[in-house]
This record gives structure tokens, C-alpha cells and sequence, in this order.
């Protein structure tokens, strides 16, 4: 990468309160944020940070809740007007801007992609995407040609004249990307852009993001919470603490020297708690069925999808409700019964946040896959035995020695439980964030997913041995149906 | 130690003296231009004979309800039953005073409800006038309408004016600030201009509760009509009155069922008016 200069920040301090300069002063006089609002009940947003951004970069904000990165991303194009220092874009001092260049600045060099996805609820998607054309003044026509270009790079094309309220959390998303994209900005500011998204979809609009990236080569100041996220799709990473930057690296560095205690607890906290829970080796749990509809559909999808069990669901929040298996689903055909009636609703549950080490015994005595489901009883994903190795597989080197060694135990255990040669632990996950010891987080099983990152594409032939095992001892979801019983029907 | 008493009351007819004294002329012009505005809706509207008229506002309902069968034959309905009872022509002059005072209410309300949303001196000076305005009898504030503009139409409304002004400025205030954060956010970081931001996201994100304010307006200037009667305003409210002079059930329920139907068409045509 060239490493010009695109945006340079200096010395931004921000300060939440009515009298400012008496909490500089006392700054000064080195007294911490905690002292300094307990006594003058003004908050110290920003404490004098420093930081570069090159050109082209994915340059990521991270921090606990608090520690001031929205502040930081949005004094960036002034929605919070800092209390002192500079900004330059492209060597212009955005601070000194006044409201008609700033304005004009924003329209044409810095786009904001915004948490929850802040579209305008009256609007179809395009007219969304083409908000930011429209108050130039561009004629519709060039408008509505510059926002479906937009609509199209973002995987929407034929929803522009969709409604909002139609939309999926991730296409909302991806409607606000467009709709920053459609300026064709040099800097896009996205705040916690994922953050709202379900963590499959998630990892999906991750993995698009670096895609996209390296089409359009634009700046990308990304602000998160989730290391996973910082060091899937950072160049180099920023750590803030209490409104100051403890540190700026690139992923390796970060993990690897971290500045202080606080990085690397922050480091060490997040990596254990994130990487091995249930959630984080989960596919999508595709398809599914409802659980009004009648055993035909059911068979059909079944069909459609080479499976022959499949997750019988319950309204629009995906309640989960039992497994359908082909057999009984042919059976229910002829007799005329419900799927309800059919359905086995005696099936093992795990909650998103339960660690690998619990889910790889329940995964070895099941019969199923494991059910992913949130506390409302949701269907979040599923968990096949395939997943599980490749997660393994891949934190390999990480996972053991993190990982107690009862625990540890048990996981070989589990592993020697099925009938192949072994864990793959030698698969080590090679690519641009070496360091990263995540699984890739859009399900281990689709391989789409994995390119981006450059992982060796390892976990796929782990599952698909696996998948060959399955059937002798239960009808795993993933293999293949019998002909000769589909056409019966 | 005895307070003396307070003359609050000999200070506002002071007050009212006073203005009438020094304003008569720009109150005479205002009450012209009223008049003009009341009876030339009426004439319009008149001007339709009565069949022309049914169809029209049951074409309106209809279409207003996104092809609303249902609303546009009631609509029909109540008209035609309005017209069977021979009240036509009072009917048409009330719903000219209705449409003319909610006209001037909104006139006034919205635009006072979106800046006291966007600056909060103003706000702070505008909620205690609302509260006056809506808790005050609306008997009293016939006393200073008639002082001002004589008897007539004029007075009846500019005392339904004041009577329904607070829910449209409130619900315009209330509209314009419950436009969630990061949606005026976008409005800025993508750049737009103040007035772009206030027609292109606060008005349109608030017109569902607008619309609200925009009914209630209406509905609270029906309710009105009969109490304008009381000193001059002509129509249905009139033949109330007059009924309750003669003791004459039969004509007092024929015009408060007229007025009854006219509410129920504006108040559903309205709320179909509104997005979503
Ligand atoms: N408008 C405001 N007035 C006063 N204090 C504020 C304001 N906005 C933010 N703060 C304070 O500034 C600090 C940083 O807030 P900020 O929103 O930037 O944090 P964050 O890192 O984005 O956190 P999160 O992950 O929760 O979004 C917090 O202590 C917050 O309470
Ligand atoms: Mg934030």
C-alpha cells in the first residue's frame, strides 16, 4: 500500500460540558476523566488524540462501550463539533471549514454509514440512496442512474423500489452502504456499521466490506467494539481508552505487543469469550419451514436442498419448534397429518453464548445438530459436527493452550469420538491478520466465506468426511436424500 | 396584613379596551379578509348543486382511502341523508367556518409547532400560552372575539381558532422532536441545508403525527360550532340553538345528527390522509 496521508488527525479534544476550558486546565493539571466530571460534571469525550489514516486503508476504531469512538468518528465530519484541534483531509483543515464548504465537504468527500442503519422510512430504497445526489441538486435521472449503480454494487439490484419496512436487517444495511457509496466519497465513516446485524450476517457484510474494499479503494474509518471484527477487516487498529488512544497498530501488533495491561487484557478478554462459543462455529440455518405449512413444502424443500431433515420454525422471530425427518414428512403426506404431529420437538438446545468445550460433548451424544437459540427461542443457527472441527482445526495453536486443561481433555476426547484420523491440528490459518485466531465466522461450511481472509480452505473436506460418517449413526441435516423416496411424491 | 385584590380581571378588559381603541382599523380589515375567506368558500362550495357535490367528496373519500368502497359510501350516505333533511345549505356554511378556521389554525399552528420544537426560548413561551388557551372555558374567550370583530362569522372563528390551535402546535412540536437522532444525523453528514433537512427528513418523518394534530384540529373546530353560534356564526350550530330556544326536539336533533355526520366524514377522511 502507498502510504499517503489521507486524513490526519491532530490534537482533537472534546469536551461535554458547559465550560471547557476549566476541564483543560484541569487536564493539565493531570487529573483523570473520573476525578474531572465528579468535579465539574463535564465529561472529557476526546483527550488530545492523535492519528493518521493512509490512503485506501480500513483503519479501525475499537473500545468499550464509552471510551469515546463514535465521539472520535464524528467529529471527523463535525456532527460533533470538536472542542480544539485540527482535521485535515487531503491536507485541508476541516475545522476552519465554514458551513457552506463544510457542507459541500460532506456531499462530495466524506460518506457515514450509521449503526442502525438510519434509513428514511418514507423513502423506497432508492429514493434512500439517492438522498445524498438529490440535495445537490442532480436531475433525477443521473441521480436515479449514479443510485442504482450503487444499489448494484451492494447486492440489491431488483429491491430499489422496495419499501424499508420490506427489508431484512443486512439489506438495510447494505441500502445504507449504497447510500453512502452513491456520493462516491474518498472516506466512508461507518459506526458500529454491523453491530445490529445477526452475527452470520455479520460476518457476511464483513467478508463484503473487504470485497468492496478492494474495488473501489476508499478510505474506511470503521468503528467497533468486536476484536473478531476489528482484526478481520483493520488495516491497522486504534485502541481508545477514556477518550485517549492507548495504541495503533496493525492487528499483528496489537496481539502481539500490546502497549499496555489494558490492551492486552482487552486483547486476551474479548479472544476468549468471542472465538470459542457456540455462536462463533454456527451455520445458517438454511431452509427452514413453518410450522403451518403443510408436509408437501416441507418435502419440496427438503428436495430442493439435497437434505432429509429439516428445522421446523414458527412465525416472522424464527421460534424454533422441533426437526422434521424426510420419513416422517412422506408419512404425514399420506396420512394426512400435521407437521406438527410428525416433528420431533425433542431437540438439543444451545444458547449463543455457551463455550466450544460444553457444545463439542453435546454435539458427540446428539443425534441432530445442535439448535443455536437465543433467549426468546429464536433459531440463531445450527451446529454440525463439521463446524465444530473447523473451528478447531483453525485455533488449533491458540485454542490449547487457552483453553484448561480438563477442558482441553475433553475436547480430544470428543474429537477422537469421530471415526477420522484426527483434528486436523496442524491447519493454521495463514492470510492477512495472522494473528487472528477466529473461525471464519459465516459458517466454516461455505467456502465462499473463507477466501477472504486467505484461510487455507481446510475445514471443508474435514466436514465433508464428516458428513459421510454421519449417516450410520444419525440422519445428519447436510447429507443427501435418498432418490427413489422423493419420487413417490 | 390583607392583600389587596389583585384586578386581573379589570387589567385584561383594560387591555382589551385598549387594543380595540388603538387596532380598530387593522381589526375591521382582518375581520373583512375573514369574511371574504369564510363566504367565498362557502359560495364555492355552493355552487355545486347538492348530487354534484355527493359524488364529489365520496370520489375524494374514496380515493383518499386508497380506494376505500366502504368509506366512500358512507360518505355518500351521510351527505345524502343531509341533504334529505333539508339542511343543505347550513350544512355547506358550517363546514366553509370548519375548513376555513382549521385552514387558519394550521396555518399559524404548524408553523409555530416546528420552530418552538427547534428553539426552546420559544417553547418555553408557547407551552404555558397552550395550556391557557386549552383548560380557559371556551365560552370566555367569546367575550374579547366579540369585542373585536362584532358579531358573525368572523368572531365564531377566530374563537374556534384559539379553541383548536393547541393540539396542532403541540403535535407539530411534539412530531418534529421525536425525529430519531441519527436520521437528522444523516441529514448533516450527508449535507444538507436546514430547509433540506426540514422538508426532505423532520417534516415527512413527523407528518403521520402532523396528520394527528391536523384531525384533532378539525374535530375540536366541529365541536365548536355550536358555542360560535352564540354570537353570530351562521349554519348548523345556528339551528341548534334555535331549537333549544323553541324547545324543538324534532329540529335540534336533525342538525345535531347533520353536524354528527359531517365529523365522522372528516375525521376518517383525514386519518386515511395520513401515510402509513
Ligand atoms: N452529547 C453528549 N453529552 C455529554 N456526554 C456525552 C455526549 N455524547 C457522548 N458523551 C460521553 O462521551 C463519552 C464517549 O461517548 P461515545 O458515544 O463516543 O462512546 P463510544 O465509544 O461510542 O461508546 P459505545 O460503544 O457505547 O457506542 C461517554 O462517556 C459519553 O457518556
Ligand atoms: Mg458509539
Amino acid at each position: 500500500m502507498n502510504k499517503n496521508i489521507k486524513l490526519e488527525v491532530r490534537n482533537i479534544t472534546k469536551i461535554f460540558g458547559k465550560d471547557p476550558q476549566k476541564v483543560i486546565s484541569l487536564l493539565n493539571k493531570g487529573l483523570s476523566k473520573n476525578e474531572i466530571f465528579e468535579k465539574t460534571k463535564q465529561t472529557i469525550g476526546l483527550n488530545n488524540v492523535n492519528f493518521e489514516v493512509y490512503d485506501g486503508e480500513i483503519f479501525v476504531i475499537m473500545g468499550l462501550s464509552g471510551s469515546g469512538k463514535s465521539t472520535l468518528l464524528r467529529c471527523l465530519n463535525r456532527l460533533i463539533e470538536p472542542t480544539g484541534g485540527d482535521i485535515l483531509i487531503d491536507g485541508k483543515n476541516i475545522t476552519d471549514m465554514d458551513p457552506q464548504e463544510l457542507r459541500s465537504a460532506r456531499r462530495n468527500k466524506i460518506g457515514m454509514v450509521f449503526q442502525n442503519f438510519a434509513l428514511l422510512p418514507h423513502r423506497s430504497v432508492l429514493d434512500n440512496v439517492a438522498y445524498g445526489l438529490e440535495i445537490q441538486g442532480i436531475p433525477k435521472e443521473e441521480r436515479y442512474s449514479q443510485a442504482l449503480e450503487a444499489i448494484e454494487t451492494v447486492g440489491l439490484k431488483g429491491h430499489e423500489h422496495s419499501r424499508i419496512t420490506q427489508l431484512s436487517g443486512g439489506m438495510k444495511q447494505r441500502v445504507g452502504l449504497a447510500r453512502a457509496l452513491a456520493n462516491d466519497p474518498d472516506i466512508l465513516l461507518m459506526d458500529e456499521a454491523f453491530s445490529a446485524l445477526d452475527p452470520l450476517i455479520r460476518g457476511d457484510m464483513q467478508d463484503e466490506l473487504l470485497a468492496l474494499e478492494d474495488r473501489v479503494q476508499k478510505t474506511i474509518i470503521f468503528v467497533s467494539h468486536d476484536l473478531d471484527e476489528a482484526l478481520k477487516i483493520g488495516d491497522r487498529i486504534a485502541l481508545m481508552k477514556d477518550g485517549e488512544v492507548v495504541q495503533i497498530g496493525t492487528p499483528e501488533e496489537i496481539l502481539t505487543e500490546p502497549a499496555d495491561s489494558y490492551v492486552s487484557k482487552f486483547v486476551a478478554g474479548v479472544d476468549r469469550s468471542k472465538i470459542l462459543v457456540a455462536e462463533s462455529v454456527m451455520k445458517r440455518p438454511e431452509p427452514l419451514v413453518p410450522i403451518n405449512s403443510g408436509p408437501r413444502v416441507a418435502i419440496q424443500l427438503m428436495k430442493d436442498h439435497g437434505i432429509s431433515s429439516i428445522y421446523v420454525v414458527e412465525g416472522k422471530n424464527r421460534r424454533l419448534k422441533g426437526i422434521l425427518m424426510i420419513g416422517d414428512a412422506l408419512e404425514a403426506l399420506k396420512t394426512g397429518k400435521s407437521l406438527e404431529a410428525v416433528m420431533i420437538p425433542d431437540i438439543p438446545r444451545v444458547a449463543p453464548d455457551l463455550p466450544l468445550n460444553e457444545v463439542i460433548p453435546l454435539i458427540a451424544e446428539s443425534q441432530y445438530p445442535l439448535a443455536v437459540v437465543n433467549d426468546s427461542g429464536k433459531l440463531l443457527g445450527i451446529i454440525v459436527r463439521g463446524s465444530v472441527l473447523g473451528a478447531l482445526a483453525i485455533s488449533g495453536e491458540i485454542g490449547q493452550d487457552e483453553i484448561p486443561d480438563g477442558k482441553a481433555s475433553e475436547e480430544r476426547d470428543s474429537g477422537e469420538n469421530i471415526p477420522e484420523e484426527k483434528p486436523p491440528e496442524k491447519m493454521v490459518l495463514i492470510g492477512k491478520n495472522e494473528g487472528e485466531a477466529g473461525p471464519p465466522p459465516a459458517g466454516s461450511g461455505s467456502p465462499g466465506s473463507i477466501i477472504n481472509n486467505g484461510i487455507d480452505s481446510g475445514p471443508v473436506p474435514v466436514e465433508a468426511e464428516a458428513k459421510n460418517e454421519a449417516p450410520a449413526k444419525a440422519p445428519a441435516r447436510s447429507d443427501a436424500m435418498p432418490g427413489p423416496e422423493v419420487k413417490t411424491c | 396584613m390583607l392583600i389587596p385584590r389583585l384586578p386581573i380581571g379589570d387589567t385584561v378588559e383594560f387591555a382589551v379596551d385598549w387594543i380595540e381603541g388603538n387596532f380598530g382599523t387593522f381589526l375591521d380589515l382582518t375581520s373583512d379578509k375573514l369574511d371574504f375567506l369564510i363566504s367565498g368558500l362557502k359560495d364555492a362550495l355552493l355552487f355545486l348543486p347538492p348530487e354534484l357535490f355527493i359524488l364529489g367528496i365520496s370520489l375524494f373519500a374514496y380515493f383518499a382511502g386508497k380506494r376505500n368502497i366502504k368509506l366512500a359510501a358512507g360518505t355518500a350516505f351521510g351527505f345524502f341523508l343531509i341533504h334529505n333533511m333539508g339542511l343543505w345549505v347550513l350544512s355547506i356554511e358550517t363546514l366553509a367556518l370548519v375548513l376555513s378556521s382549521a385552514l387558519l389554525t394550521l396555518l399559524i399552528g404548524i408553523p409555530v409547532g416546528i420552530l418552538s420544537a427547534k428553539n426552546d426560548v420559544l417553547y418555553h413561551v408557547v407551552k404555558p400560552s397552550l395550556d391557557l388557551m386549552q383548560t380557559m372555558p371556551s365560552f370566555v374567550y367569546l367575550i374579547p372575539a366579540l369585542i373585536f370583530f362584532g358579531l358573525g362569522n368572523v368572531p365564531g372563528m377566530i374563537a374556534t381558532v384559539v379553541f383548536a390551535m393547541p393540539p396542532a402546535i403541540r403535535l407539530t412540536n411534539l412530531g418534529i422532536k421525536q425525529v430519531p437522532k441519527e436520521l437528522i444525523e444523516v441529514a448533516d453528514a450527508f449535507g444538507s441545508t436546514g430547509w433540506q433537512k426540514l422538508a426532505k427528513v423532520e417534516l415527512p418523518v413527523a407528518l403521520p403525527t402532523i396528520m394527528a394534530g391536523v384531525n384533532q384540529c378539525i374535530m375540536l373546530s366541529l365541536s365548536m360550532v355550536v358555542i360560535a353560534a352564540m354570537i353570530g356564526a351562521r349554519g348548523l350550530g345556528y339551528q341548534v340553538l334555535f331549537g333549544i330556544q323553541r324547545v324543538d326536539i324534532s329540529m335540534g336533533f336533525e342538525a345535531g345528527l347533520a353536524i354528527v355526520i359531517i365529523a365522522v366524514v372528516l375525521d376518517r377522511i383525514t386519518q386515511k390522509l395520513s401515510p402509513r
